[in-house]
């Protein structure tokens, strides 16, 4: 064996052993989100504290999110909340007096990558409570991590598993699967009164896991589903598998997916003469949709937030909150938030409530007051969690939303 | 099942297909000129297609931006080809395929941060109205990449039989020292392959973004079904790429159409993928690939 | 000879491993964050996989584009065993790694008679065919919702999931893999496939089993992937189809190539610096790691176009145009 191996291997170890030891001492790593096409040209990214500002130590919170890899249309929205959320917070006087800190780690949509971020948050960081992921898999794969560490786990993902037990230390801002699952179908079987659907959904955890509750549940709604099938992504023509749908005979297709794959089955439907009604899922309550699918958008419908409807509100302080985030968004972004971008900010708002509620950043007293939440305001929903409900919405907080005109409305009812 | 609805799934698969066999056509290029497989090239197609969306919105007509769009990624090809390629010229051919991995990692990640994380449309050339024949409908679109498929595989082999440089390119095929040794630039060869390659992913980009939106993540999954097409039709032959290409678009099609489950469409890459094996399995070099003499 | 004058040269000639087994070994006395023991953690059964690879490609010249899933093989099998039927975690990476053994005998014979870029779709083929099964058997593998809830690994009672815990039994389990693929390449089976993969045509003229060979060094790749995998989900406790995208096996190829093909320590270099890198680029700004880290693939290539084993002939080269001529052909033997 050459000596010279043997040299190598030293200053391989040598240099473990340095990177260890300057590791162990804490990075000063990027810390809130650079913006993506601000338009404006202005940064609202800061952290300095003003003069009169919140004093003290900073209350440290960590977020991993899918803000590359194919989960990035959720992460990347849900990094620009948190940095504008961050600015506005601490411009406004901080939260207990103490300046907030939102540290945020890219899992690149891989579980394995969530959990070398997770590990960094809590051990480099010290964070106080952990936002994400933006997709279920990490979410799932950070799942255990943090319940051993014993930190809150808000969790920005949808998967109905993230909250099946143990859920003691996981919370969950968006609305489940199966909330949004529901509201389609209850609009189909009670206000369109169709029963045989088609199912059109993404391989992705996303679309899979919708496709699950929809098999699981569609015959409590009296529908029967005559055909299922699937895509990948990045899939760049899916007549084949509206080819064989359309050979069902169905009377309601169901698309459950997340961008760009919704659009391209919407044009492919036009293509096809099918003149069947198009009802998605809330991965397309954004703008990106109706850029995509142009003409073939018109009269698409989906349940979602009332964020994309803000005249849906009954509730005016939700109403002013979603008007303000809205607004605050569109400067810091020049775009409409997406409703990922709504499921950060209400992870965020919760946290700091029951922080507010806790008067500490006691990782137990946190737990403690998050299980006391009640009535929190968020453009998401008014959310109350229990000992046993970590989800926190019920089917009032989403409504169906159509597509007239390129804009969105109520769905009529 | 009823004609129609077979010419559909027919033309279903033409439409994927044709994009498979554009990639395919780029992959044989470089191929023949160095043995590379060239990971980026998907990235190229991606490439050609954000450029020419990005050209389009600064308000250059649509024929132009993508005309523009080729030149441009046939720019970045032959950039590419200079930075990355020739100084590895002499070096083993893993190194060289290693290489072309970190490429399309940057240029995924460049396009990311340039364009964004979602997806982009374009308009497209003579409009949306499907055209039907037989009661299936196929859009215009479509066969505008038919169309440039085939016109590039005729120009292609005419520039390989007719024209110096083409001949030099094959003599560089079949035997690189050789050919120095008549005088033909070998680096040169290379550079031109690169160059062309991109063009040819570019004009495939151009052409499947309205029907398909083009984002920085496309090129993968293009670049995957290319070079499998590029190995059913058979490593080297262009018009076997085409071939490949169809091939492997229609199979995957009629999979869908076919399997008598529910949800077939889940299957039918799996099924394109064994067809494909059980191809190399009987006919190692691909459907319309020549017997490699190996030499003792 | 003493016992001691056996045991000096022996140490001498395996100096390097046995300092390297004792350095990675004694990491967890020093380093104490879950955050770096993490990292080591997945770099343990990284270089599972990437030590099978290595001896596939630079022992057997054969590229293999589809080991994700044999890893998959491997981690399904493991956390499906585990959770749906409550076995034994050994038992159930045993059984996985069996039938990831039988999977590549099967497919290796009519496979590895094809030829280079043919071989290399053939495999990613075959990777893509599993994965796509994988996410469609939702039956048995819960599709893309992924299985949670799987055991940490655990001896006579010794919960393996702690970190330093786990630490010693990954590493020490890919120690034992690299020990074996360095004897494999000094032994009769290493020089046979050298020889087979230099000129197939005259090994085989000289009585060396080709096909036998080929097939018998996937097979062993396909075991270290399939054992990486059972390790992996005992660490994670979770496992979905996200893990295994089509760039996982490009990636592995690439950590072979860019650590060194022909050499088994590349297999190590090409990992730690594949593992490290891209977390120490997330320090600046995390956006631009993978273009940075894309550039850094092609850089690297272009200066050590061996890989990083290179590395090392150059400084002994370097120093051995200092000794003078005698020595350096001597050291160079």
């Amino acid at each position: 064996m050459k000596s010279s191996h043997v040299v190598l291997v030293l200053v391989v170890a040598l240099s473990l052993f340095v990177f260890g030891l300057v590791g162990c001492g804490g990075s000063e790593t990027t810390t809130t989100a650079a913006l993506p096409t601000d338009t404006t040209g202005a940064s609202n990214v800061s952290t300095d504290t003003t003069a009169s500002g919140p004093t003290g130590d900073p209350i440290v919170f960590g977020a991993v999110l899918s803000a590359t890899g194919p989960g990035s249309p959720l992460g990347e929205p849900e990094r620009a909340t948190l940095g504008m959320m961050e600015t506005q917070v601490n411009d406004a006087g901080g939260l207990l007096g103490r300046p907030i800190k939102i540290v945020i780690e890219d899992d690149q949509t891989n579980p394995k990558e969530a959990v070398t971020a997770v590990n960094k948050l809590l051990q480099q960081d010290k964070v106080v409570a952990v936002l994400g992921s933006s997709t279920s898999g990490s979410t799932l794969a950070i799942k255990p991590i943090t319940q051993q560490a014993g930190i809150p786990l808000m969790a920005l993902a949808a998967s109905n598993a993230i909250t099946a037990a143990p859920i003691t230390w996981t919370w969950r801002a968006p609305p489940r699967d199966a909330l949004a699952v529901e509201t389609a179908l209850t609009y189909i079987s009670k206000v369109m009164k169709l029963t045989k659907i088609a199912v059109l959904y993404d391989e992705n955890a996303y679309g899979a896991s919708g496709m699950a509750e929809i098999e699981k549940v569609a015959s409590d709604y009296g529908l029967t589903i005559v055909a299922k099938e699937s895509y990948k992504t990045e899939e760049t023509d899916l007549t084949a598998q509206l080819t064989k749908i359309k050979a069902a005979n169905p009377e309601v297709v169901v698309v459950w997916g997340t961008n760009p794959g919704p659009a391209v089955a919407a044009k492919n439907m036009d293509q096809l003469g099918m003149t069947q009604p198009f009802v998605g899922s809330h991965g397309i309550a954004n703008a990106k949709f109706i850029e995509l699918a142009a003409d073939s958008a018109e009269g698409v419908i989906f349940p979602a937030g009332r964020l994309l409807v803000p005249e849906s509100y009954t509730d005016p302080e939700q109403k002013a909150q979603a008007d303000k985030f809205i607004a605050d968004y569109k400067t810091a972004t020049g775009a409409n938030p997406p409703t990922f971008a709504g499921h950060a900010f209400g992870g965020l708002t919760l946290l700091m409530d029951a922080i507010t509620r806790a008067g500490s950043t006691d990782p137990a007293a946190i737990q403690k007051a998050l299980g006391e939440t009640k009535g929190v305001v968020t453009p998401d929903g008014i959310y109350n969690y229990t000992a046993d409900n970590h989800d926190g919405l019920v089917a009032d907080d989403l409504t169906v939303v159509q597509i007239k005109g390129g804009t969105w409305v109520l769905a009529p009812r | 099942m009823s004609l129609d609805q077979f010419l559909q799934y027919v033309f279903s698969g033409i439409t994927n297909g044709s994009i498979y066999a554009l990639t395919a056509l780029g992959f044989t290029l470089i191929y023949n000129a160095t043995d590379i497989i060239n990971f980026a090239q998907g990235e190229f197609v991606m490439l050609g297609g954000l450029t020419a969306i990005s050209l389009y919105k600064w308000g250059v007509p649509l024929p132009v931006a993508c005309l523009g769009a080729v030149v441009v990624v046939a720019l970045i090809g032959v950039i590419f080809e200079l930075a990355a390629i020739r100084p590895l010229l002499s070096a083993g051919i893993m190194t060289q395929i290693i290489v072309t991995v970190g490429a399309s990692l940057a240029l995924r990640t460049a396009a990311m941060l340039i364009w964004g994380r979602e997806a982009l449309p374009l308009p497209p050339l003579t409009g949306d109205t499907p055209i039907d024949v037989l009661g299936a409908t196929i859009l215009p679109q479509t066969l505008w990449v038919l169309g440039a498929t085939l016109a590039i595989v005729v120009a292609l082999q005419l520039f390989y039989k007719r024209t110096l440089t083409g001949k030099a390119v094959r003599a560089c095929s079949v035997n690189p020292t050789a050919a120095r040794l008549m005088g033909v630039s070998y680096s040169r060869v290379v550079l031109l392959s690169f160059g062309l390659s991109a063009a040819i992913a570019a004009t495939g980009g151009v052409l499947i973004a309205p029907v398909s939106f083009m984002g920085y993540s496309s090129g993968a999954l293009i670049g995957l079904k290319g070079f499998a097409a590029c190995i059913l039709g058979g490593l080297g032959n262009p018009a076997g790429a085409v071939a490949g290409g169809l091939i492997l678009g229609i199979l995957e099609s009629l999979t869908v159409g076919f399997l008598p489950i529910q949800g077939s469409s889940g299957y039918k890459d799996a099924v394109a993928f064994l067809i494909l094996l059980l191809v190399l399995f009987v006919k190692p070099q691909g459907l319309f690939g020549q017997r490699t003499m190996e030499k003792v | 000879m003493t016992a001691v004058a056996r045991v000096v040269p022996y140490l001498r000639r395996h100096a390097a491993f046995i300092t390297f087994a004792v350095v990675v070994m004694a990491l967890p006395f020093f380093i104490h964050s879950t955050y770096y023991l993490s990292i080591l953690a997945f770099t343990a059964t990284r270089l599972m996989v990437v030590l099978g690879l290595n001896l596939l490609l630079g022992q057997a010249g054969q590229i293999s584009l589809g080991h994700a899933a044999f890893v998959a093989i491997g981690a399904y099998g493991s956390a499906i065993l585990t959770t749906r039927w409550s076995l034994d975690p050994w038992l159930a990476m045993g059984i996985s790694a069996l039938l990831a053994g039988a999977i590549a005998g099967v497919l290796g014979i009519p496979t590895l008679k094809l030829k280079g870029h043919y071989l290399a779709m053939a495999t990613l083929g075959f990777g893509e065919i599993v994965l796509i099964l994988l996410i469609q058997f939702k039956w048995l593998t819960s599709g893309s919702d992924g299985i949670v809830g799987i055991p940490s690994l655990s001896f006579a009672g010794l919960d393996l999931g702690r970190p330093m815990a786990y630490h010693w039994i990954a590493w020490g389990v890919a120690l034992v893999m690299l020990r074996m693929a360095l004897n494999l390449v000094d032994s009769r089976v290493g020089r046979s496939l050298r020889a087979l993969h230099r000129a197939e045509i005259a090994a085989a003229s000289l009585g060396v089993n080709t096909s036998f060979r080929k097939v018998q060094i996937f097979v062993v790749s396909a075991v270290f992937a399939s054992v990486a995998g059972s390790f992996y989900v005992h660490y994670i406790h979770f496992i979905s189809p996200d893990s295994f995208a089509i760039t996982f096996s490009v990636i592995l190829l690439t950590t072979v190539v860019i650590g060194g093909v022909g050499n088994v320590w590349g297999a190590v270099w090409g990992t730690l610096l594949m593992m490290f890198l891209p977390e120490y680029l997330k320090r600046f700004n995390q956006d631009y790691t993978n273009l940075t880290f894309g550039i850094l693939m092609i850089v690297i290539m272009i200066f050590l176009p061996g890989g990083l084993v290179s590395l090392g002939g150059v400084f002994s080269r370097a120093r051995n145009r200092s000794r003078g001529p005698d020595r350096a052909r001597l050291e160079e033997g």
